[in-house]
């Protein structure tokens, strides 16, 4: 039997040898690569006619040119030229010409041309995915762009249906769905008539800083650096997304120099990395704002007051101070800080007694019960148990439910949820990306069926807003444009069923080699050619 | 105890097992790890039925000043996670969640498989091949995939977390229940029994059935530990009890983003987990021992 | 829930009828994945997750949100649907996956290889230890070591895995340096080694690279560990109480009184009695494996099935989930199968 026991003995010696005995692993990444940890279990499609999440819009801003872009360098100069070289309105304000900067070549080596350009843009509009919106508000139609999207001999011209402010029509372009492709390369793909949809879904056709050298859902994206590149070729010769979906894991990486980059730390874990030796924690204003909206449809929450109750039961420092420390800052306007027109003003604070007050002038100083919903995001289900336990203060039963996000979104979208908690990003980088969801409802009609109106979900009537709204997207006069977002925010922030409670601030830790690394601010996303280890 | 011994067994030839039941117990009792188990819980029954009296707290009371305190915080024994909430007090009240779903599965996934296993056991032909197969198909289905489609399909909340839970777990019940039915079915007694005029639901569920109990409940036990921790695995998900509720398995899904530097958030409820899962296990195997006619009381 | 399955019974089961058993088999096993694939059908479309709103996203608009759900076949009814569907399986094509943008076969291709590395090594810790283990604690029956390896291998039962998963990583990883961390390689070994199974120690090791190999070995040895802790639990206590049985038999006693070593009575008499019951529950505890743990795979970045189909689920990716369900489902009743074929054809109390 003691031969046993010597048996295990050495068996688990043996193990214990093994283990030690592994290669450790590597103190640092290569110098001429760029490994980022991030969740990237969103992407769904990497065309960008059809991209709309967060971590595709990383990827083809680093794949594509565009007609205008911004400068990852110099953010706030808003958007320079690109392909375009430069561009003309016309007298009445409706068609816009680009002058095609000529000697620009996409990866492939065929040349960038006006057809490319032409060709994009009325892809995006002929296809009809999801971020199509951004270019169908100008009134192109599958039917009209034959008319509206032209091209001639080195010069693009679009016309749009009002004569709206250009710096909205140019800012537009500088979304994921102005990204122009390769229209040979794309074309050679193309089966059963999809304009290359599906082919460039898993593959990159474009001129941009990088090349998509491989896309494995769930795993990693990686890039590899077009040498063509017009500002010349990036000094990251690759760039490696990888999927990594806990923050602890992410820490552990970067403190190990597994990864140059973790995206995704928690205030926690960022309390907990920051002072570290060769580790920075870089902070950067973000777009998206946090928010809760109240459903119109309930006979309750319809009353002015308590709507204003609820702003009232709201603890927006508490919740800024503690779990979303750093990352998320209070902010009660729907226009995110740096935007055109955005308002800082903050006037709502946890007050129990005057929302107990104004529940007792709508007549419910008794309270009631609603259901929030909520997508399985942690720092979410807190901010609604926060949420709930001053609700509970004021005789209000808040019940939660918690799902997934299509399950959730599902909800919200047929008008299902009386409490939503719910973040929104902008689109493009204007003004109107945020005014036309929030506080622009031209019909509230069931039948109206304006699923992508976040007003519309809330069963709300902005009333005089919405036609404000209208007039402030082709006011061509910026001071006065500016001044018309402030007059509808404040209108906005008193009597909507919104709470806009924080805007995002963006906390990426580092290793302290990285440098220029820019996520896009507020407006765009993350640009890696200008950086450097 | 000897009480409870003779509920769970049959009414008929009561003295001869009680006897046997005794001998039994006296067996378990030298089985120090499985008394241990035992006694973890009652334990936990007490807590679970005294929990407003010995929970320090409120257990869904905030306070956002007073959050991720460590361990031996005054009046915050195991600390407080991330909303200033007492760990020690959900840890009272979630024993309440714990039991709520281990009995229920208890009580639905053995009983359900008993239902189909001996039907399919004593009618065989058709009946058996029909019953096995669909049984196979749920036996074949990814567990947590079935279990996350019946809670998608039916919203996440504790009750439906049960029934997923019962979903996935009753086929392995319905094969054993299958295999002593065989064992049984043809055995002289029943022949006897049948000879007696009584028809098959009579001989099913008063002859079979009592039969068939003591590998169950060794099974039960032993599988309590994954009941308790698929129920886990669906709070960690997200999809298990809702917000507030302090479910341990929410407990530590909750938690986990703190692992690092708060390491006690997760960690209290995680061990909370182990110890009862841990207890299920000991009494289970313990419970084999006397129980299971292969190895059982000859030592 | 280790899923046992008691293998049927005291049926007549004579040697004579592997081939009609082999073959009665095969039909069974083609009802049951038809029933797994009506079942998970079923699931699909009474689910309350709206699959187009997966393609469209927060912000289509009605226009496109109906162009969508047309292009998925949704405006069929259920049973056309449902028959389109297998036509198309029974020609090798599972579909498109939503989430990923590609066939789900090449999917399925791609993931799978991932978790059956880490399951097949997973097993082998579990029963490189788990049967000296459970054999340990069979001859020493009610004495410490006995408690010990009960302890030890109840433990593994009890751990929430997500949590050990967590724990390990921290202490291994980040404190001592021992293993990889999350993902199946450092990335820049990725792509390396051409990929022939998509098992990167196999591929890494029939391209000769042992850098690579070495790599893939310190990234997959803690998840295998933590899967073969827990297939190690159950094959302990099983292997245990085979033992036990196996040692209380007559032959042992008479072996023993000829005064047959101790190491051959063991080894050489009882254990090789038992080996069939033990291979029936290493099948098994394989199988279960196989299925992918998500808990274990979301920790530690691992791309594998579990995954793949939880995602696809919660997104309504039904292409996915039916495809993925299909084959681990299949691949758990073959083996399921082939246990109870072997307990039957070999079993010597069978015979």
């Amino acid at each position: 039997m003691s031969a046993f026991s010597r048996l295990m003995a050495s068996a688990a010696l043996g193990a214990a040898v093994l283990a030690a005995g592994l290669p450790a692993a590597m103190a640092e990444t290569p110098p001429n690569m760029l490994v980022i940890a991030n969740r990237i279990d969103d992407i769904t499609s990497l065309d960008p006619a059809e991209s709309f999440e967060f971590s595709g819009a990383d990827v083809i801003r680093n794949m594509y040119l565009k007609l205008v872009n911004l400068d990852p360098m110099d953010m706030s100069a808003g958007y320079q030229p690109e392909i375009a070289e430069s561009w003309d309105v016309s007298e009445d304000g409706r068609t816009v010409t680009f002058n095609i900067r000529s000697g620009l070549s996409f990866a492939s080596g065929n040349p960038v041309t006006a057809d490319d350009v032409v060709y994009s843009l009325r892809r995006a509009v002929l296809l009809n995915k999801t971020p199509s919106f951004i270019l169908t508000q100008f009134g192109f139609t599958a039917e009209n762009v034959e008319e509206t999207i032209t091209g001639a001999d080195g010069t693009v011209s679009i016309t749009t249906d009002k004569p709206y402010a250009i710096s909205f029509v140019l800012n537009c372009l500088t979304a994921t769905i102005g990204a122009i492709v390769d229209s040979k390369l794309v074309m050679e793909h193309e089966a059963d008539g999809d304009m290359g949809n599906t082919w460039l879904k898993t593959n990159s056709a474009g001129g941009g800083a990088y090349t998509l050298a491989a896309w494995q859902p769930n795993e990693n994206v990686t890039l590899n650096a077009n040498p063509g590149f017009y500002k010349g070729e990036p000094a990251m010769k690759r760039v490696i997304v990888r999927h990594v979906q806990e923050s602890a894991s992410q820490r552990l990486m970067l403190e190990r120099g597994d990864i140059d980059v973790a995206r995704n730390l928690n205030p926690e874990d960022i309390a907990g990395i920051s002072g570290e030796e060769g580790i920075r924690i870089d902070e950067e204003l973000g777009g998206q704002l946090m928010y809760l909206s109240f459903n119109q449809d309930n006979p309750e929450l319809a009353k002015p007051e308590v709507r204003e109750a609820m702003k009232y039961l709201i603890d927006y420092a508490g919740m800024a101070d503690s779990f979303l420390k750093g990352q998320w800052a209070v902010q009660q306007n729907f226009l995110p800080l740096t935007f055109l027109g955005a308002v800082d003003e903050n006037p709502f604070s946890l007050d129990i007694e005057k929302a107990k007050a104004l529940l007792a002038e709508a007549g419910v100083p008794e309270g009631f019960t609603i259901e929030a919903g909520v997508r399985e995001a942690q720092e979410r289900i807190e901010i609604a148990q926060s949420f709930q336990n001053a609700l509970a203060q004021v005789g209000i039963k808040l019940d939660i439910t918690v799902g997934t996000a299509a399950q959730i979104l599902g909800r919200y979208r047929a008008r299902d949820l009386d409490v939503y908690v719910g973040t929104w990003g902008p689109d493009y980088p204007d003004p109107h990306t945020n005014a036309s969801t929030f506080a622009w409802n031209p019909d509230n009609s069931v039948e109206a069926g304006a699923t992508g109106i976040l007003a519309w979900r809330n069963a709300w009537d902005p009333g005089a807003l919405t036609a404000q709204v209208d007039a402030a997207v082709i006011e061509n006069d910026t001071e006065k444009r500016v001044e018309m977002y402030h007059e509808i925010q404040a209108e906005f922030r008193d009597t909507s069923p919104f709470a806009i409670l924080f805007q995002q601030a963006r906390q990426t830790a580092v290793r302290d080699n990285v440098e220029n690394l820019n996520l896009g601010d507020a407006i765009s996303s993350a640009a890696y050619w200008p950086v450097t280890k | 105890m000897r009480e409870w011994l003779l509920s769970d067994s049959p009414a008929s030839r009561r003295q001869a097992r009680l006897g046997r039941l005794y001998a039994g117990w006296l067996t378990f009792r030298e089985n120090t790890l499985a008394m241990v188990g035992l006694g973890i819980l009652v334990a936990l029954l007490l807590c679970a039925a005294l929990a407003p009296w010995i929970a320090p707290h409120d257990p869904y009371a905030q306070d956002l000043a007073m959050r991720l305190k460590p361990l031996g915080t005054p009046g915050h024994l195991l600390g407080t996670d991330s909303l200033g909430r007492d760990i020690l007090s959900r840890l009272i009240f979630g024993s309440r969640i714990t039991l709520y779903i281990v009995t229920l599965v208890a009580l639905i996934a053995p009983v359900a498989g008993l239902l189909v296993g001996t039907v399919a056991g004593y009618a065989g032909g058709a009946w058996d091949a029909v019953l096995m197969r669909i049984t196979d198909i749920f036996l074949a289905f990814p567990r947590l995939v079935l279990a996350l489609a019946f809670v998608a399909a039916l919203g996440a909340g504790i009750e439906n977390a049960v029934l997923a839970i019962s979903l996935t777990a009753w086929p392995p019940y319905a094969r054993l229940a299958r295999a002593e039915t065989l064992t049984i079915r043809n055995s002289d007694f029943i022949s006897a029994i049948r000879l007696q005029g009584a028809g098959p639901v009579q001989i099913i569920t008063q002859h079979i059935w009592p039969l068939c109990l003591s590998s169950l409940i060794v099974r039960v036990t032993l599988d309590m530990a994954g009941i308790i921790l698929a129920a886990a695995g669906l709070g960690f998900l997200g999809l298990g009890a809702q917000p507030p509720s302090p479910e341990w398995g929410a407990m530590i899904s909750e938690g986990r983003r703190f692992i690092l530097d708060h390491w006690w958030v997760a960690t209290v409820p995680g061990l909370a987990i182990f110890t009862v899962s841990l207890a299920f296990n000991l009494l289970g195997d313990g419970l084999r021992d006397v129980l299971d006619p292969k190895t059982g009381g000859s030592q | 829930m280790p899923r046992t399955a008691t293998t049927g019974g005291r049926l007549p089961a004579p040697l004579a009828g592997f081939l009609g058993r082999a073959l009665a088999t095969a039909g069974s096993l083609a009802v049951t994945v038809l029933g797994l694939l009506f079942v998970t059908f079923i699931i699909g479309r009474v689910m309350p997750i709206d699959p187009v709103l997966a393609v469209v996203g927060e912000r289509g608009s009605p226009e496109v949100y109906a162009a969508a759900r047309e292009a998925l076949g949704l405006d069929e009814p259920l049973p056309v649907q449902f028959w389109y569907y297998l036509r198309e399986v029974a020609q090798g094509d599972f579909g498109t996956s939503l989430l990923t943008a590609r066939p789900v076969v090449d999917d399925i291709a791609r993931v799978f290889p991932a978790t059956l590395e880490l399951a097949t090594l997973g097993v082998l810790i579990g029963v490189l230890f788990g049967v000296p283990l459970g054999v340990l604690a069979a001859i020493n029956r009610g004495r410490w070591i006995d408690q010990v390896a009960r302890l030890v291998a109840l433990v593994g039962y009890s751990m929430p895995i997500f949590w050990l998963g967590l724990i390990g990583l921290l202490v291994f990883y980040g404190i001592l340096g021992w293993v990889g961390g999350p993902g199946r390689l450092d990335v820049f070994y990725d792509g390396l080694v051409p990929s022939v199974t998509g098992m990167i120690l196999v591929d890494s090791a029939l391209a000769g690279d042992w850098m690579v190999f070495g790599n893939a070995l310190s990234h997959i040895i803690l998840p295998a560990s933590l899967l073969g802790y827990f297939s190690l639990a159950y094959i302990s206590r099983m292997t245990r109480s085979f033992m036990l049985e196996a040692l209380s038999a007559e032959y042992i006693t008479t072996a023993r009184v000829k005064g047959m070593s101790e190491w051959r009575v063991v080894w050489v008499h009882a254990f090789r009695n038992i080996r069939v019951q033990l291979l029936t529950v290493i099948v098994l505890s394989y199988a279960n494996l196989l299925e992918g743990s998500v808990l274990t795979e979301i920790i530690f970045s691992w791309p594998g099935i579990g995954f793949y189909i939880t995602n696809a689920l919660l997104a309504a990716d039904m292409n996915a989930v039916l495809g993925g369900t299909v084959v681990v489902g299949t691949i758990f009743i073959i083996l399921n199968m082939l246990s109870d074929l072997l307990y039957k054809v070999f079993d010597p109390r069978a015979r």
